[in-house]
């Protein structure tokens, strides 16, 4: 346990002295506080950032999440000729990535909110959730990557490719889905097709907040009835953590195995 | 001036004079209102003290007014009818009617005014009733600040907060409905006025209006109805600063328009439903200066409604601004605000340089594929409606705001 707090510390350290960090914190702050100044209500400004939310978050852990594991690689060898458990190990650079990356967003995104509308505004708490948990999955699927492939440029590449699958891709896929199957009775089949990305979770988890009363228009009502309920609203944060534990899991076996 | 007020008074008071007064009460003349009714003259004013009347089936059938002291209660114990006027110049103020009876072939209502003229219904108590109010074939009535709640379950086994059947010239003011299947319903009725009344909560409408003609309705407040308020079959509607809020569900509108032809609606306030207005088969409506803020859809217009003018209508955060069923466009938008536009306005006059569309592909996608639903606000759907918005292939090229606002219009 103190080996771990220890690797956490020394990677708060690493992390605060990069430009990376202070941008990151700049660029929602500014941005948060801009759409207050600009844009009126917290509705609006939650909805607004809603987009940047699942947009920018997913992009920055994962491309900085593989970056962060391929520059770590020196620090890691030379660890791991200490007698330092892997779990330790791997956890320690799990979290001291995470851990910063989610506090520079409630920060960012956190105290513009409280200064302009204060904190009990509608959707707040949500879309704050929905940064932390994206957060924690894309790095998650960034240290599973990074340890997959040796190869940085082919590490970075697939980061990429598995942003735009999930942020634009599978949208598309879905929507054809639902053409494609027109005939059929397809409300199953969406609640499912949900399930299986976290950045669509994220999404309709904050639609729920802002856009019910179109959801509510939707005569198949099965999607407002599973989702706009405290248990469906549930699933979907049980869902994202699963999507969070999974590559985590998946990353440590393979990093556990890894002959470095 | 003075003279003219004096001639005026003396007939007044002097039939007041000459009306007699019948007192109801345990301690007075006629222990029950039925009594006192048949005891009264044509003219007599019949005075109800405090307490409870357990009576139904009462008849009012000569000029009467009838005043109830501190709300007592009639109680129609849910058996029939509890007071059908026949007469006209009759005047019912002050009582609490509770509990006609439900049936299925009777719309049995607490107070029924039958062929009634010149009748008025004002300050008093409905109270789990069928029907509360009905009026049918009568005219000139004033129907006011009446507090009406129903404790309806199913719409079969429920009746109107205030119904109007054939009548004219009848004023609605000041009433507050609730629990009942329609709060407010209107069938062959010309010239009223249904003004400041707040229905909320009914089964199904706030509002019910059908073939009828030559109708206003303004400063009332309709919200979290089932399907908030219809209006049907009607001309020369004019809607005016009404709120429509907060009707939820599959089939609820803000406001619904069903062959409603040469009509106004204008300075009204539609919020957070999930349809704000429903036009179809709509012609020459003018929709202007209204505010459309959080609704699911702001405006659905089907294709077969024609030449309606949106103008100066503000609208704001809603899920989709105007939704249609087809890629022709029969009516005009024009000096809108929606708060969606991105265009600039060099020559900053605060009209827009550039048209809007307001209605998007995915809109439309929806329409046709209502799971596709689930799509809303992510990435994909957002770059489809822009590049739709550039280069319209499917949505309708001509259905634009060509002079949009710049600022919120007030």
């Amino acid at each position: 346990m103190t080996t771990l707090l220890k690797i956490i510390k020394y990677q708060l350290h690493d992390l605060l002295r990069g430009k990376w960090f202070i941008i990151y914190t700049a660029v929602f702050f500014l941005l948060t506080d801009g759409l207050f100044r600009f844009g009126g209500d917290s509705g609006q400004v939650a909805l607004s950032l809603m987009n940047v939310v699942l947009f920018i978050i997913p992009l920055v852990s994962i491309v900085f999440g593989t970056m962060f594991f391929y520059n770590s690689r020196e620090f890691m060898e030379l660890l791991l000729s200490q007698p330092i458990s892997r779990v330790a190990l791997f956890l320690g650079l799990y979290l001291g990535l995470t851990l910063p990356l989610s506090a520079v967003y409630l920060i960012g995104v956190g105290i513009p909110f409280m200064y302009h509308a204060g904190i009990m505004t509608g959707g707040y708490w949500i879309l704050l959730l929905v940064g932390v948990s994206l957060t924690w999955v894309f790095t998650a699927l960034a240290f599973l990557i990074a340890v997959l492939s040796e190869q940085r440029v082919k590490g970075v590449g697939m980061t990429i490719v598995l942003w735009l699958f999930f942020a634009i891709l599978y949208d598309g896929i879905i929507l054809f889905i639902l053409f494609a199957l027109e005939e059929y009775p397809l409300e199953k089949l969406t609640l499912i097709l949900s399930l299986f990305n976290p950045i669509d979770l994220g999404r309709i988890l904050m639609l729920l907040q802002f856009d019910i009363a179109a959801l509510m228009g939707y005569t198949g009502a099965l999607f407002s009835k599973f989702y706009g309920n405290m248990f469906g609203s549930a699933v979907a944060v049980f869902a994202l953590w699963t999507w969070c534990a999974i590559p985590a899991w998946l990353g440590y076996r393979a990093f556990s195995k890894k002959d470095f | 001036m003075r003279l003219f007020h004096t001639i005026l008074i003396i007939p007044i008071m002097s039939s007041a004079l000459w009306a007699g007064l019948v007192q109801v009460g345990s301690d007075y003349g006629y222990a029950t209102v039925a009594e006192g009714l048949e005891a009264s003259l044509s003219g007599d004013t019949v005075f109800v003290h405090p307490g409870t009347y357990v009576e139904s089936g009462l008849t009012v059938p000569h000029a009467l007014t009838l005043i109830g002291k501190d709300n007592p209660i009639i109680d129609g114990n849910h058996s029939g009818e509890i007071l059908t006027v026949t007469a006209d110049d009759v005047i019912i103020e002050g009582f609490t009617f509770k509990g006609s009876g439900l049936s299925h072939l009777d719309e049995n209502a607490a107070v029924r005014f039958e062929e009634a003229n010149n009748g008025r219904i004002s300050h008093n108590r409905f109270e789990d009733n069928f029907f509360a109010i009905y009026v049918s074939k009568s005219e000139n009535c004033l129907i006011d600040n009446n507090t009406i709640r129903g404790l309806a379950q199913t719409e079969s086994r429920s009746g109107n907060g205030i119904h109007l059947w054939y009548c004219k010239n009848i004023n609605i003011s000041g009433n507050s409905i609730s629990g009942h299947r329609d709060g407010i319903y209107l069938e062959f009725v010309e010239q009223c006025e249904v003004t400041q009344n707040h229905s909320t909560k009914n089964l199904r409408y706030g509002l019910h209006f059908m073939f009828s003609n030559h109708n206003e309705y303004n400063n009332n407040r309709f919200d979290n109805n089932g399907a908030g308020v219809a209006v049907m079959y009607s001309r020369h509607v004019d809607m005016h600063n009404n709120v429509f809020a907060d009707n939820w569900g599959s089939a609820a509108y803000g406001l619904l328009l069903k062959d409603i032809y040469d009509s106004k609606i204008t300075d009204n306030q539609f919020n957070r439903n999930t349809v704000g207005l429903y036009s179809e088969a709509c012609n020459r409506i003018q929709v202007e200066g209204n505010n459309f803020e959080n609704n699911g859809w702001a405006v659905k217009i089907m294709a077969n409604s024609m030449d309606n003018v949106f103008t100066h209508n503000n609208f704001i955060a809603n899920t989709f601004d105007i939704a249609t069923n087809s890629r022709q466009n029969f009516n005009s938008f024009n000096q809108n605000y929606w708060n969606r536009y991105r265009g600039y306005d060099l020559d900053k006059d605060g009209i827009g340089d550039i048209p809007f569309h307001p209605v998007k592909l995915f809109s439309l996608l929806t329409e046709k594929n209502e799971p596709a639903l689930m799509l809303m606000r992510s990435i994909f759907v957002e770059i489809m409606d822009l590049a739709e918005s550039y280069i319209p292939i499917l949505t309708p090229a001509t259905l634009i705001d060509a002079e949009p606002l710049m600022r919120i219009n007030s």
